[in-house]
């Protein structure tokens, strides 16, 4: 999104910015809408921070020596796994955001079915048309979703379903401030 | 009623000096001095258990952790209700309880209105540590009224007291042993099929989670109502 413009000329006191990244694995993007949720105050955090990777950031890979990532969305298939892995190596904070990465939440709820009786409903049993289960370009689905802190360490946990817009801003305010605690706030 | 003379005990909770009458609780005597002590399975007018384990406290002399709920105060006790060594096996259990079924919360019927989502709450989980155990549990709905959805159980058997002592029904049972357990209606049969059930729906309000619930409602719309359980207890004590 916002490439560090103009680096040299700015005033020495400026504070350097934060590369933040989102990534959005198995989760429906709630949460990353509450994220937008917290409106003008969003104007404020973009003076502070760099969105250097999220869903409309038009990178081919996560970068490198990244600060703080918010994780939506629990660890659904191998892709995800690679993904977490790969974010978790060059991240310094990773942040578990809402309940799909916190706990599983929705997506896990087909954990005791198992992935292939699920695939079999979604893609045999409920269509008409050609039906077959797609197996190429789309990754594969783990046995079990798992939530984020189940594959790699996680520094932060914000739970909700969304968390709202102020639990979210207050978290991120308090990360700029180089507070790093866990938020008072319930599951669903 | 026969007046009894009851003896008054003096112990300490957390170092703050209380008096108690003899046949007390730890726990009774705890609430009355507003000194928290976290718990699942209790509910004042039902009879006590000792099923959740999260009121464990410790008690100087002891090396074992005693059940709050269960344990009756004794003259010179001294009480710790609150210490690291107890969050860290409350978090524990707690933990635990969410781990072992399915608890999802953001599409549960009483999500804002639960007794195990707001002691998470309460206690500051940010997260559980052990591995979700996903069990496959099946939902009863063949109730015309109600539904018992056994993903939500925490087995704290709340439903099988108040059934037996307040209704006198005895509808609900426990099954079966660990991650078997179970709690039933009549002998294992569908709910809707017992012949015990009289449809009070007790069970269902003073049931700590989501697990039973009225029909009809949908995510976050029901809250247990549970006033009525202080007067039908005071009720049956007067005809003793």
């Amino acid at each position: 999104m916002s490439a560090p413009v103009g680096q040299a000329s700015l005033p020495a006191e400026q504070p350097k910015k934060i590369r933040l990244a989102t990534v959005w694995l198995d989760g429906c993007s709630g949460c990353h809408m509450s994220l937008l949720d917290t409106d003008e105050r969003l104007i404020e955090l973009a003076k502070r921070v760099t969105v250097v990777w999220g869903p409309l950031v038009d990178l081919k890979e996560f970068p490198a020596e990244v600060d703080v990532t918010l994780v939506e969305g629990a660890i659904s298939s191998e892709e995800d796994l690679h993904r977490i892995k790969m974010v978790r190596a060059r991240t310094k904070l990773l942040v578990s955001l809402g309940d799909c990465a916190v706990t599983g939440n929705v997506p896990a709820m087909r954990n005791k079915f198992g992935a292939s009786a699920v695939l079999r409903r979604a893609y045999l049993e409920n269509v008409t048309l050609d039906p077959q289960i797609p197996r190429e370009i789309v990754p594969t689905l783990l046995p079990a979703v798992r939530p984020v802190h189940e594959a790699v360490p996680v520094d932060l946990f914000i739970p909700g379903c969304p968390p709202s817009a102020d639990l979210i801003f207050s978290v991120l305010s308090d990360l700029l401030e180089g507070k790093v605690s866990n938020p008072a706030a319930k599951f669903g | 009623m026969t007046k009894s003379t009851v003896r008054v005990k003096t112990l300490t909770i957390d170092g703050r000096e209380v008096g108690a009458r003899e046949d007390q609780t730890i726990l009774d005597v705890a609430r009355e001095n507003d000194i928290f002590i976290p718990t699942l399975c209790d509910l004042p007018g039902l009879s006590t258990v000792g099923a959740c384990r999260l009121c464990l406290i410790e008690l100087k002399g002891s090396p074992r952790l005693l059940p709050a709920c269960v344990t009756r105060v004794a003259e010179g006790m001294e009480v710790i209700a609150n210490s690291e060594r107890l969050d860290r096996y409350r978090h524990g259990i707690l933990e635990l309880l969410f781990a072992e079924r399915n608890h999802v919360c953001s599409v549960c019927v009483v999500n804002g209105h639960c007794d195990l989502q707001s002691l998470a709450l309460k206690l500051g989980m940010t997260h559980v540590h052990f591995p979700y155990q996903y069990p496959s549990l099946p939902v009863d709905a063949s109730h015309e009224r109600f539904v018992v959805d056994h993903n939500r159980c925490i087995l704290c058997t709340r439903c099988v007291r108040v059934c037996d002592e307040i209704e006198g029904a005895h509808t609900w049972d426990v099954m079966a042993r660990g991650v078997e357990c179970r709690v039933i209606t009549d002998l294992a049969q569908p709910w809707g099929k017992s012949e015990s059930c009289t449809g009070c729906g007790k069970c269902v309000q003073v049931c700590p989670t989501g697990a039973l619930s009225e029909k009809g409602k949908s995510v976050a719309e029901m809250s247990k109502r549970r006033q009525f359980l202080p007067y039908l207890t005071l009720m049956r004590e007067g005809r003793k």
